[in-house]
Parts: structure tokens; C-alpha cells; sequence
């Protein structure tokens, strides 16, 4: 019996990591389906908004250390501290700007290009990005808080103690992520069906030039897209940064991200979350039951394999447009 | 237009020589990367000590310490090129902190005839100097650390462990496999039950792991972890209510940085450690006249007194130890790496000696030899305060089971030492 | 005018269907030959050996291999580090269990386990495409670090998993371990390089080549001509895989001479190899070696430039190296999409121009 709630914990526990992962998830998606770039650099994305945020809120000076170096002085901080919705606000502006400059710099000249190529450039960008973020935040360990809250959950722990006799635990930051996942998804579900910039940016997403013809204006869906995008990395950054604190390894949760989405299908926003949800609670019921006999640590593998079976049966994921070949 | 080109990339490549003299310690550093935030003030510590005896006193024995620096970016093969590019600047000795250099260097310091110095980190059974001639790992390595974590824990169970489980989180690669061996023979040895759990690097989901051990009930925890796996188990552990006192973790997860994130949630987190902390020791107005105040300090002097730092400045203050009784052994300021091999195995660090560098109760005593590479390995618990956000350091130096350690060292550094096709030689 | 065709008759089909059909580029090729083996072992020292050239040639050969599988063949694959691991593991395991049995041999059969391992992973090839192949290769990449992290067979139950390559002579000369001179370490690479490289040009323009490219154009297309799409992928694989195999065991035995997995051959490795390809120029053999040249001098150089030249902190000139990194492959690909192949034969299409362009 006690194995039975131990598995359903840990598949509890599965699921809201999946939401997490799906949080990342649906930055890619939300790029792929409006302009067929596979964009790498969507963690570094989320690396960069979580370093801009701490930034702004702790009143940091941006390039201090670059100034420091190259005039012998030695700036820090502001010397303020700025409230942390308002520092989300400012964020948000900070990743629209990086949105419109990534368009003019980077996308507006690869326009027609091979996939691959535009995927190798958001490689190059995420680069770019991550030293331009180290250069202008420095590469401390930095500790964000915006005021969500971490731990186990007593009320669940102690409702689930109550009736089964075994204490859930549940994170309090994992409910939270459920929660603002969800909103998000809402939000994002309402805009593309309700509002003039959300059907036009299907209609990019069906067909470039269609649109194109009935005179929508791509580049301007390119850049609401990638603001868009940084909205939700900002978003995954701040969900993860919370837990480890902000640093380096924040860009690798791509990585965390990339079977999610082979196995959700690379267009579908429902596949994101199904997909996540699929990956988190695959992996952690598979370390926890048959990672022991294995010697452990399977997690990287396994939410690939596991997305490398789907796709077996189905090549363009769960929930991908078909894809139609003709000679 | 291509010819210049030529030139001017030829011209970049064959500059990076700093010029030959004075006494070099190249820094080996890594300040980006995903080990970047401890590998940044590690060097910062590195750096200061060498600047304050080149400030104060005019370097050792009259002469000039150089410390060219070299990001690696914790990557082995930049470790090379950092290497390659710099041992023929008159290196005297590396300190590369990371276990994968450390490993590719170990065979080419003994034909290169450099030193090779790994406070705490490396491979273990270099402290077996008939092996190991280059190769210095005092004062303790990773074995003498998971001894300690357990005679400390043996101390606090009055001496009887038997049916205790103990939990080892450790980061699944070089690093963190290297206890395992050892906590094994102290499980046969004082009847705990161990339990390994790797966390595959990075290490930033671990919820799998945490939930294993909240099932288990572990009685205690021992994390080998670095980068950001020290900042979510420790998270983690504080979000499944493990008692922190409880969690011990090797010393290289053991910093300001890494419980920073967990707030109070690390309060009580206990570390390993072979370095004082704080910044209650003498040698700091020293610093603070010579260095931080004249504006010489390595990154403006921001992380001075943290737990890293320390161990950084500690590194370099064996060292220059070592580089002064070479330099008295050899009769001549000017030393090379051969001589310098020599002071290290002469080098004695006394309490005294500590308290005269302005570091009393720093370190633990060094005492090296031809046959004993390690030193002691003595290591001492800190204990983490979050509401003061200081290092408490809670035991005195202890000496770990050198019963235990002493054929494991041997039978690794042999089995080693059959592979390369070295014979070891004799010490007396 | 001093490139040029004029005046370069062919009289036989033979003639004409050579590597270099211009005069000019045999020479070339001639001229580099004897430099890279009659001068540079003379020179080299082991800066020069240890940060550009064994790493460059290194490089090359398992740039030469994605180039197989990515652009002659169109399969998209991140799996590149993994494959290497295979190699340097299996080099690790021979080297120990046969000592006396000659490190070309062992090197050879690495690369031949590695095709077959690559053959293996290849399979979900026949179903799966593009962006969803290159994520699934990935799953090899996790599978095999973590296999070798894991099973202590394969390295040799040592107490942290971290292999070294013991010494090994070829012709009295040791090749590997610390020992190894630097020009001994530049010849063997060098050898590999130039064999590997002639057989990477005769097979791509046989048969097997033009069945890869028709694969590559449309493979529903190539079917139906009559190349069959499973021999072809799989060969594609195998023969990638083999190419990369023997780089992996030459990086770990010949190059670092200690290698951790995780470490030596993680994913950034395939992204790296992957660069090496898209920037030097897909489906091209002069373009592995300029893609694998550009990234493995671009980083040093930038270095001693920033570091040495400059007097930069390093911590500052890192960061901003990477930038630049970024910067330079982003503009790359803006400049020049078909890679640095492409704008190599430029260059002589204007050169042969020149000085006359009209």
C-alpha cells in the first residue's frame, strides 16, 4: 500500500515538474509555429530576463564591471531597491526591445533560409546573449525573490495525512507554477483567437506569404512574437531562478525542454503542456522505481528515449501538423 | 589584404608569453562558465595573497611573484591550451581547480617537471608521493573529507553508528564518485547503511532524488555537489523539511553562494572544510592597507572573506610557504619547478607559523615528505548561520581514519602507478 | 591572371574527373601536402601542437564525418559527442586489454565499433525527420554519456571513472601519453587526416555519394529513382560514425590523454562539431577543414588577442569572447549561408577574373 502512495506522490510531484518544463516548452513552440525557427536560445532567453530582473530590482548598474574596468572605477549598485511587480513590468519592456533587435539584426537577413541555418543562428545568438548578460549583470550567484512562496505544503500534507494516512508533499513554488502555467496559457489561448494581432499571427503561422498577400505585416508578427517568447521565458526564469538562484546553468533547462517538445509535436501549444506533463512524470517515475537497479541519474536519457519511442509511432509528435510529402 | 590578415592573426597567436622572470604562478581560473560564480572568487583569493606580498613585501625573498591568468572556463581542453601556454614562462606551479584538468595534467607535469598543487580537490591517491613525485594534494583530499564527515557523525552518536542510514548525494561524474569507495569500507566498518544517489549534472531538477530520500528517512545526508546542484538540493532539502543539521556537505559545497538561495530555509547546513572563514584574522588589515584600499584587489575586492575566497587565498598561502622553503633550500631567491618540488616536501606549516602569516587556526598543520604528499587531512564542520549569513566553524581540525584511508591510497595509487608503467621510487 | 584555366587541356575522361581539375589548385594541394608533412613536424612545438594543429586535424576528421551524415546524406544529427565518446571508450578498452598490438589498429577498430553503434542509433532515422531526427540523436548522446559514467567495465573500475591513456609507440616513437613529442602527436592526426579526407572525396563522388545526395534532395524522391532509402541512411550512419569514432579516439588518446565523459564528449561537443560543419560549408570537404580551422583558432586567437594583447581581466574578455563567438557565427551565416566552402569558390571565381572582370 505504502508503495501505492509513494508512486502516486512521486507522480504528483511528475506532474508539476512538467508543468516547468512545459513552461519552456511553450516559448519554442510559440517561435516555431510563427516563423519555422527552432529557437535555441529560448533558455538563455529565460537566463537573461531572470539576470534583468534581479538587475532592476536590486538596482544593479548595468555593465558596472565592463565601466569598473575600463575607467578604474568602482560603481555597484544604484544604491535603490524597485518592487518586484514593477521590476516584472520593466523586464517585460527590456525583452520587447531585445525582441524588435533581434528581428532587425538577426531574422530580417535569414529571412527564406534552410531551417538549419536559422537553427544554428539562435545557437550564435544564444552566445551572444549569454556574454552580453554576464558582461551587464556579472556572473554572480544572484538570489531572486519575487515573493512566491517555497516549500512543502502543510494544508496538502496534512489533508493527504488525514485521509491516507501518508503526508503528500507538495511544493508550494511547483502549485504556484501550475497555477500562473495555466493563466498564462489562458491568456495566450485568448489573444490568438480573440484579438486582430493573435488571428493575424495565425494567420503567419499557416502561410508566410498568404498572409503576406492579405497584407499583415511579418515583421511585426515576428517581433510581438519574440516579445512574446521573452514574456514566457521571463516567466520560466523566474519559476526556476527562484529554486537554484540565478546563474550559468539557468540557459541549460533548454535542454530539459527540447524532448518535451519532439514529443508534444514542435507546433502545438496544447502539445507543450501534454508533452511536459508526458516527460515529467515518465522520468521521475522511471528514476525513482527502476533508477535504483540502474545506479540512478537516468533523468537526462530517459525523457529523450521516452519521446524517441512516441515518435517511432508517431514522427511528428502527439499533437504536430502531419506531415505531407510529395514528390 | 589576406596576407594581413595572416600576420595579424599569427601576431594574436604568439603574444600570450608574459615575460621571463620573477617567480610564475600561472592561475589556471575559471570565471565563466557553469562553475563560474566559485571558480571567480576562488581566483580573486588566489590572486590578492600574491598581491599582498608583492605590495608588502616586495614578493619572497626579494622576488616578485607573477600570477598570469588563464580562464579555462572549467573546460578541459582550455585547460590545455592555458597549460601549453603557459609552462614555458618559467611556471613553477599549477593550480587548476577542477578535477578534469587536474587529471590530464597529472602525466604531463611529470615529464614537464612542473608542480602541480590540488588543495582539496584532484585525485586522491596523489597523496602517495612515491607515485605521485609531482603531485601535491595537502592539506586534505576528498577521502580525509568523507573520514571526517563520519567521525563527526560517529562524535555526535557516541561513537556507535551501527543502523544508522546515511545518504550520499553526489554529483554523477569524477568528482563526485570519488567517496563512494571509501564510505563503503566505513559502512562495513562502523555498521551504517549507505545509500548513494547521483544527480546527473547540472543538477537543476532533483525532485526524484529528494523524494527518495524523504521516503527513506535517511538519519543523515552527505552531499558531494558543486555548481548549481548545491543550491537545489539544498533548496530542496530545505522544501522536504530535512533537518539541516543533518545535511553535511563536502567543502566544496560549502559557500555563501550556495545556501544564499534557500534563505532560511539553510539555516543549520553544515559543510566540510579545511580553511578558516570570516574575516577575523589579522592578515585582513594587511589586506585591506596593501591591497584593497590601493585598488590593486583582484574584481575590486568583492568577495574578500567569503568561504571561497578563503580557500582560494589559503591555496596560495601553502604556496608561498612552499616557495620559501625552497628558496632556503636552495640557497637562491630564484627557484625552479624542481626546487620548489623539493620545499614542498619539506614544507612544514606550524600553528606558529600560521599565526605569524596573520592567520592563526587558518589551516590545519602541514607537514609533508618524500612518501606523504597529503598532509594530515585534517578537516573541520562549519556550520551555516542565516540569520547572521556567516560560517560558524563548529569543530575543532580532526584527523580522519587513517586505518581506513591508507590501502585504499595505496592500493589506487598502485594500480595506477601498474598502468602508466611508473615504478615507484624509494623515500627513506 | 595567375589563376587561371586557360591553356589546361584534358584529353581523357579520367583527366577531367580528377579531384583538382585546375592546374593551379593541384599544385596548391601538392604545396600544402609537402608542408604540412615535410615542414610543420620539423617546427611545431608544443604550444603550437597542443592548442591549434592537433586539435584543428582532430576536428576536421569528425567534422569530415557530420558533413557525411548532415550534408552529403541530410541527416541532421547532435549525437556527434557520444559517437566520440564510443571511440575514445573503445580505443581506452583495447589499448588496456591488448597492449601489445599497435594503437593504429586499435584506433581503426574503435572507429569500426563506433559505426556500428552509430548504425544502431541510426535506425529511428527511417522514420523520423529533420528537426525531430536531430532532437532524437540527442537521446543518444544522454544514453551513451551515461553509459560510460555508469558501467565501471567500461572504465576499467578505477575509483572516479576517469580514463587515461597509457603509453603506446608507433615505429619506436611514443604517440600517446605524457611522453609523446609534439610533432610524433601532429603525425599521426595528420595521417588519419589525409587518409580519412581521400576516402571522405572517392566515396562521396562514387555511387554511395550520389545515392546520400539523392537521399538528402527527397528521399521520398530517391526511393522511387531506386536508391534504397535504408541502405542508404544506415551506410550514411556507419560511415559518419566511423569517421567520428576514430576523431573521439584520437582526442581522448592522442589530444588529452585523460578524458571524463561528461566532460570530454557532453553536448556541447555536438554543437561544436555541428558549427564546425554549417560554417565551413555543408556537403563540402574543404569546408570541414576551413568550419573546423575557424573554430577551433577563432577562440584562441580571440584570447591572446583580448587577454595577451589587450591586458584585459580575463573573467571580462571571456564573457565578451563569447560575444564576439556569437556575433561572428550569426553574421556568418547572414553573409554567407553556404559557409566558408562556398565563399572560398567565390573568392577563385573572382580571382580567376582578375584582374580583368569584364
Amino acid at each position: 500500500m505504502d508503495q501505492f502512495f509513494f508512486a502516486a506522490e512521486v507522480l504528483a510531484n511528475g506532474l508539476m515538474t512538467g508543468v516547468m518544463y512545459a513552461l519552456v516548452a511553450l516559448g519554442f513552440v510559440l517561435i516555431f509555429k510563427a516563423s519555422g525557427v527552432f529557437n535555441y536560445a529560448q533558455g538563455v532567453l529565460a537566463l537573461f530576463a531572470a539576470l534583468t530582473l534581479v538587475g532592476i530590482q536590486q538596482g544593479q548598474i548595468p555593465f558596472a564591471h565592463l565601466i569598473n574596468a575600463a575607467f578604474g572605477t568602482s560603481l555597484h549598485h544604484f544604491g535603490w531597491t524597485v518592487p518586484a511587480v514593477l521590476a516584472i513590468a520593466l523586464t517585460a519592456g527590456v525583452m520587447v526591445a531585445l525582441a524588435f533587435l533581434i528581428e532587425k539584426l538577426v531574422l530580417q537577413h535569414l529571412v527564406g533560409q534552410e531551417p538549419i541555418i536559422l537553427f544554428m543562428a539562435t545557437i550564435g545568438l544564444a552566445y551572444f546573449l549569454e556574454g552580453l548578460g554576464d558582461v551587464m549583470w556579472g556572473a554572480d550567484i544572484k538570489t531572486l525573490d519575487v515573493g512566491l512562496p517555497q516549500g512543502i505544503s502543510d494544508s496538502i500534507e496534512g489533508a493527504t495525512a488525514e485521509w491516507f494516512g501518508y503526508g503528500f508533499f507538495i511544493d508550494r513554488l511547483d502549485i504556484w507554477a501550475t497555477v500562473i502555467a495555466a493563466l498564462l496559457v489562458a491568456a495566450l489561448v485568448a489573444f490568438a483567437q480573440y484579438t486582430k494581432q493573435g488571428r493575424a499571427m495565425r494567420a503567419v503561422a499557416d502561410d508566410h506569404q498568404a498572409a503576406l498577400s492579405v497584407g499583415i505585416s511579418l515583421r511585426f508578427i515576428w517581433v510581438m512574437v519574440w516579445s512574446i517568447a521573452g514574456f514566457v521565458a521571463l516567466v520560466a526564469g523566474i519559476m526556476w531562478g527562484t529554486k537554484s538562484g540565478v546563474q550559468f546553468s539557468l540557459s541549460l533547462i533548454a535542454l530539459k525542454a527540447l524532448p518535451v517538445l519532439m514529443l508534444g509535436g514542435f507546433t502545438s501549444i496544447p502539445g507543450a503542456i501534454v508533452g511536459g506533463l508526458i516527460i515529467g512524470v515518465g522520468e521521475k517515475l522511471f528514476e525513482f522505481f527502476i533508477g535504483p537497479m540502474v545506479g540512478g541519474a537516468t533523468e537526462n536519457w530517459f525523457a529523450y528515449v521516452l519521446a524517441l519511442i512516441f515518435l517511432v509511432f508517431r514522427p511528428q509528435g502527439l499533437f504536430g501538423e502531419r506531415i505531407i510529402e510529395r514528390v | 589584404m589576406k596576407t594581413k590578415l595572416t600576420a595579424f592573426v599569427l601576431a594574436g597567436m604568439v603574444t600570450a608569453a608574459p615575460a621571463l622572470a620573477d617567480l610564475v604562478v600561472p592561475n589556471l581560473s575559471y570565471r565563466t562558465g557553469p562553475y563560474g560564480a566559485n571558480g571567480t572568487q576562488y581566483a580573486d583569493g588566489f590572486n590578492d595573497y600574491f598581491t599582498l606580498l608583492n605590495e608588502r613585501d616586495g614578493g619572497i625573498g626579494g622576488e616578485i611573484i607573477q600570477v598570469p591568468e588563464c580562464e579555462t572556463a572549467y573546460n578541459t581542453e582550455k585547460g590545455v591550451e592555458c597549460y601549453e601556454a603557459t609552462k614555458d614562462t618559467g611556471a613553477l606551479v599549477y593550480n587548476p581547480l577542477s578535477t578534469g584538468i587536474t587529471y590530464q595534467l597529472i602525466p604531463k607535469v611529470g615529464v614537464d617537471k612542473k608542480v602541480l598543487y590540488t588543495p582539496g580537490y584532484g585525485r586522491t591517491s596523489a597523496k602517495n608521493g612515491k607515485v605521485f613525485e609531482w603531485v601535491f594534494n595537502a592539506p586534505a583530499n576528498y577521502w580525509d573529507g568523507a573520514s571526517v564527515a563520519i567521525k563527526y557523525l560517529l562524535e555526535e552518536n557516541g561513537g556507535d553508528l551501527s543502523g544508522k542510514k546515511i545518504a550520499l548525494v553526489y554529483h554523477n561524474s569524477a568528482y563526485g564518485k570519488e567517496p563512494i569507495r571509501t564510505l563503503e569500507e566505513l559502512a562495513a566498518k562502523h555498521g551504517f547503511e549507505l545509500n548513494a544517489i547521483p544527480v546527473e549534472a547540472p543538477g537543476q531538477e532533483q525532485k526524484s532524488q529528494w523524494l527518495q530520500i524523504r521516503r527513506d528517512k535517511p538519519d543523515y545526508v552527505l552531499m558531494w555537489g558543486w555548481g548549481v546542484m548545491n543550491q537545489v538540493a539544498i533548496q530542496e532539502a530545505a522544501n522536504i523539511r530535512f533537518p539541516m543539521e543533518n545535511f553535511i556537505g563536502i567543502w566544496w559545497a560549502g559557500s555563501e553562494i550556495d545556501v544564499g538561495p534557500a534563505g532560511a530555509g539553510a539555516d543549520g547546513y553544515k559543510s566540510l572544510t579545511f580553511n578558516g572563514v570570516g574575516m577575523d584574522y589579522p592578515l585582513y588589515d594587511d589586506l585591506k592597507t596593501h591591497v584593497l584600499d590601493t585598488g590593486k584587489a583582484s574584481q575590486g575586492g568583492e568577495h574578500v572573506g567569503s568561504a571561497v575566497y578563503s580557500r582560494g587565498m589559503y591555496a596560495a598561502v601553502v604556496i608561498a610557504e612552499a616557495i620559501r622553503k625552497a628558496q632556503e633550500l636552495a640557497g637562491t631567491a630564484q627557484i625552479n619547478p624542481e626546487q620548489l618540488r623539493e620545499g614542498f616536501e619539506n614544507l612544514e606549516i606550524s600553528t606558529e607559523r600560521l599565526a605569524e602569516i596573520g592567520l592563526p587556526d587558518f589551516g590545519p598543520e602541514i607537514a609533508l615528505s618524500c612518501s606523504n604528499h597529503g598532509g594530515s587531512g585534517m578537516a573541520r564542520i562549519q556550520q551555516w548561520d542565516a540569520s547572521a549569513k556567516t560560517w560558524n566553524l563548529i569543530t575543532e581540525f580532526t584527523e580522519p581514519d587513517n586505518e581506513v584511508l591508507d590501502p585504499l591510497i595505496a592500493a589506487d595509487s598502485e594500480a595506477y602507478a601498474k598502468e602508466a608503467g611508473i615504478t615507484p621510487r624509494e623515500c627513506n | 591572371m595567375l589563376y587561371r584555366e586557360a591553356g589546361d587541356f584534358k584529353t581523357t575522361y579520367r583527366d577531367d574527373g580528377q579531384t583538382f581539375p585546375i592546374r593551379l589548385d593541384r599544385w596548391g594541394y601538392y604545396v600544402t601536402l609537402a608542408v604540412a608533412f615535410g615542414i610543420i613536424p620539423f617546427v611545431i612545438n608544443d604550444y603550437w601542437a597542443s592548442a591549434v594543429f592537433v586539435p584543428f586535424l582532430i576536428y576536421a576528421i569528425a567534422a569530415l564525418g557530420l558533413n557525411i551524415l548532415t550534408g552529403y546524406a541530410g541527416q541532421v544529427s547532435l549525437g556527434t559527442g557520444g559517437f566520440m565518446a564510443v571511440g575514445a571508450y573503445a580505443v581506452y578498452k583495447l589499448m588496456t586489454a591488448f597492449p601489445d598490438i599497435s594503437i593504429v589498429i586499435h584506433i581503426l577498430l574503435a572507429g569500426g565499433i563506433t559505426a556500428m553503434v552509430g548504425v544502431l542509433f541510426g535506425l529511428p532515422s527511417l522514420r523520423i525527420k529533420g528537426f525531430y531526427l536531430a532532437v532524437a540523436t540527442l537521446a543518444a548522446q544522454f544514453f551513451l554519456v551515461w553509459l560510460f559514467n555508469k558501467v565501471p567495465w567500461f572504465y576499467n573500475y578505477s575509483a572516479s571513472g576517469q580514463i587515461t591513456a597509457p603509453e603506446r609507440t608507433i615505429l619506436g616513437q611514443a604517440v600517446t601519453g605524457p611522453a609523446s613529442t609534439a610533432s610524433a602527436k601532429y603525425l599521426i592526426c595528420l595521417v588519419f587526416v589525409f587518409a580519412l579526407a581521400w576516402i571522405a572525396r572517392n566515396l562521396t563522388r562514387g555511387t554511395l555519394g550520389r545515392k546520400w545526395m539523392a537521399i538528402r534532395d527527397m528521399d521520398i524522391a530517391a526511393e522511387i529513382i531506386g536508391v534504397n532509402p535504408l541502405t542508404a541512411k544506415l551506410s550514411a550512419f556507419a560511415v559518419s560514425s566511423f569517421f567520428i569514432g576514430i576523431a573521439g579516439a584520437l582526442l581522448f588518446a592522442v589530444y588529452l590523454g585523460a578524458a571524463e565523459v561528461g566532460e570530454a564528449f557532453g553536448i556541447n561537443k555536438s554543437f561544436l562539431v555541428l558549427f564546425m560543419v554549417i560554417i565551413g560549408g555543408l556537403g563540402s570537404i574543404f569546408g570541414s577543414f576551413a568550419g573546423a580551422a575557424f573554430m577551433v583558432m577563432m577562440p584562441v586567437f580571440l584570447k591572446n588577442v583580448l587577454v595577451g594583447s589587450l591586458g584585459w581581466p580575463t573573467d571580462l574578455a571571456a564573457h565578451i569572447e563569447l560575444m564576439i563567438v556569437g556575433a561572428l557565427i550569426v553574421m556568418f551565416l547572414i553573409v554567407e549561408p553556404h559557409g566558408l566552402a562556398r565563399l572560398w569558390s567565390l573568392t577563385k571565381e573572382k580571382l580567376r577574373l582578375w584582374p580583368f572582370p569584364h
